[in-house]
């Protein structure tokens, strides 16, 4: 036991860290904000154009949705980041951490969504048309406000899984948490800065599953 | 009261893939009349009405509201369908807004009511079906009746020309249907022009103009409810009417 704590749970180890991983936790939880933000929007747009359903235009959403759930998160962040100067870009890590992981999001939000807006009944469609709201308006006015509240527990399952996934940004150098408690563990040939890290994501993303509960029981309603 | 038809049919014609579910149909519909619409299930009345306000688009044949063709490509439905009120079997109420906002969203939406008075218009459109009280209810918290008043008063809110109901008393317990049928009566009295497709025979001796019998897609006969109840013209209409009286 003495060992573990030693390994793990050194104090002095901590305190001597405890700076570098509070920078680090910004950038963690700047990241996964932007994705959030950017993957939460972008789906909800992918699924509102699908459901005008023009047809190459939907083939084209198919495709990239399908790949993009398919595709680990990590070779995305990796092609990306390696691929991206060929075409004369210099893009961050961090960058391209942030759009490969919101691309993801964006895909399996998408797929939520539309399950939402296909099974919202015919009769609420029909109802709005016949007093002369337009498709959009339908959609906008009656359709997604049910959608929404409906796929809100899928919906932030799925965001804090990949809002987690800002940890692999630590590959593409990103001085994310989980990259300075790595680097932190190298220097101080102790683990506890990982210790701190894990700390630290739980005290970023505790709050975020509890907040999802609330919202949850929140907007729930009764048919 | 003008007497050129304020809807009128001609030769529609509705096909489901193979199957041909309206086989030529023509009827008008006059300024502030009740025209019933009875059949077997299956026997392409619901249909007959969805055509009339483009909810289902006719094979071919042609439908004027007002003496315009709104079954062509080219015209903007959704500024005739605001003229055009329609009640469900299902009410189709939306779940996330109470009864007020049921009611003014089309009024804001499609016909630009500043929202102060679209709540006015709606609150009068509530208190014509009796539920003036019921205003901040969310649809689940209303009986299936209450709903369908509800509904109804969406609709009547938007001040149609003529409104379309669709078996509008058929999913309710039965002793929820006589508050619908009294709302559905006083809007025939203030000289609604209403095409209802319905099993309530009663209603439809007591209210309308005119009843129309369709089978296998097609107007076997149409004439006053008298006429039609009394002294059915066709086999098939006594067949129908003596299933129906069975119950």
């Amino acid at each position: 036991m003495d060992a573990f704590a030693e390994e793990f749970l050194n104090w002095e180890v901590m305190v001597k860290y405890f700076p570098d991983i509070v920078a680090g936790l910004w950038v963690t939880m700047g990241l996964a904000l932007m994705v959030i933000v950017t993957g939460l929007i972008l789906g909800l747009v992918l699924a509102v154009i699908r459901a005008f359903q023009i047809n190459p235009i939907n083939l084209f959403i198919i495709a990239f949705v399908d790949i993009f759930r398919s595709l680990p998160p990590l070779v995305i962040i990796i092609l990306l980041y390696f691929s991206i100067p060929m075409f004369g870009l210099n893009w961050s890590g961090f960058i391209c951490s942030w759009i490969a992981l919101s691309l993801v999001l964006a895909s399996f939000v998408e797929e939520i969504y539309w399950a939402g807006i296909t099974s919202v009944h015919k009769g609420q469609w029909e109802a709005a048309r016949s007093t002369g709201l337009s498709f959009f308006e339908t959609l906008i006015y009656v359709v997604l406000p049910q959608v929404i509240r409906m796929t809100i527990p899928p919906l932030t399952n799925r965001t804090i899984v990949i809002a987690k996934n800002t940890a692999l940004a630590s590959v593409v150098a990103v001085q994310e948490m989980l990259t300075v408690a790595q680097t932190s563990l190298a220097y101080a040939a102790n683990s506890s800065p990982l210790t701190l890290a894990a700390l630290g994501y739980l005290l970023m993303f505790l709050p975020l599953v509890i907040l999802s509960r609330y919202i949850e029981s929140r907007f729930a309603w009764k048919r | 009261m003008s007497n050129s038809p304020l809807l009128e049919v001609v030769d529609l014609r509705k096909s489901f893939a193979t199957l041909e579910v309206l086989k030529g149909v023509d009827f008008t519909v006059l300024p502030q009349e009740l025209v019933f619409i009875i059949g077997p299930s299956g026997s392409g009345k619901s249909t007959m009405l969805r055509c009339c306000n483009l909810l289902e688009k006719p094979t071919a044949g042609s439908v004027l509201f007002k003496g315009q063709e709104i079954s062509k490509p080219d015209v903007d439905i959704d500024t005739i369908r605001q003229h055009i009120g329609m009640v469900f079997q299902s009410f189709n109420l939306y779940p996330h807004m109470t009864a007020l906002q049921n009611i003014t969203l089309a009024l804001r939406k499609v016909k630009k009511v500043p929202t102060s008075e679209a709540q006015d218009r709606a609150m009068s459109a509530l208190e014509q079906v009796g539920l003036a009280e019921k205003h901040d209810s969310y649809p689940n918290q209303l009986s299936g009746g209450q709903q369908q008043r509800v509904a109804i008063a969406r609709s009547i809110a938007m001040e149609p020309d003529v409104m379309l109901f669709d078996e509008p008393t058929s999913a309710l317990d039965p002793e929820l249907v006589g508050g619908v049928l009294n709302v559905m009566h006083k809007l025939r009295n203030d000289g609604m022009t209403m095409i209802v497709v319905s099993h309530e025979m009663r209603f439809a001796q007591e209210a309308a103009d005119r009843v129309l019998f369709v089978d296998g897609g097609l107007i076997v006969e149409q004439n006053t409810p008298e006429e039609i109840f009394n002294n059915p013209q066709h086999q098939r209409t006594r067949e129908f009417l003596s299933r129906v009286s069975d119950h």
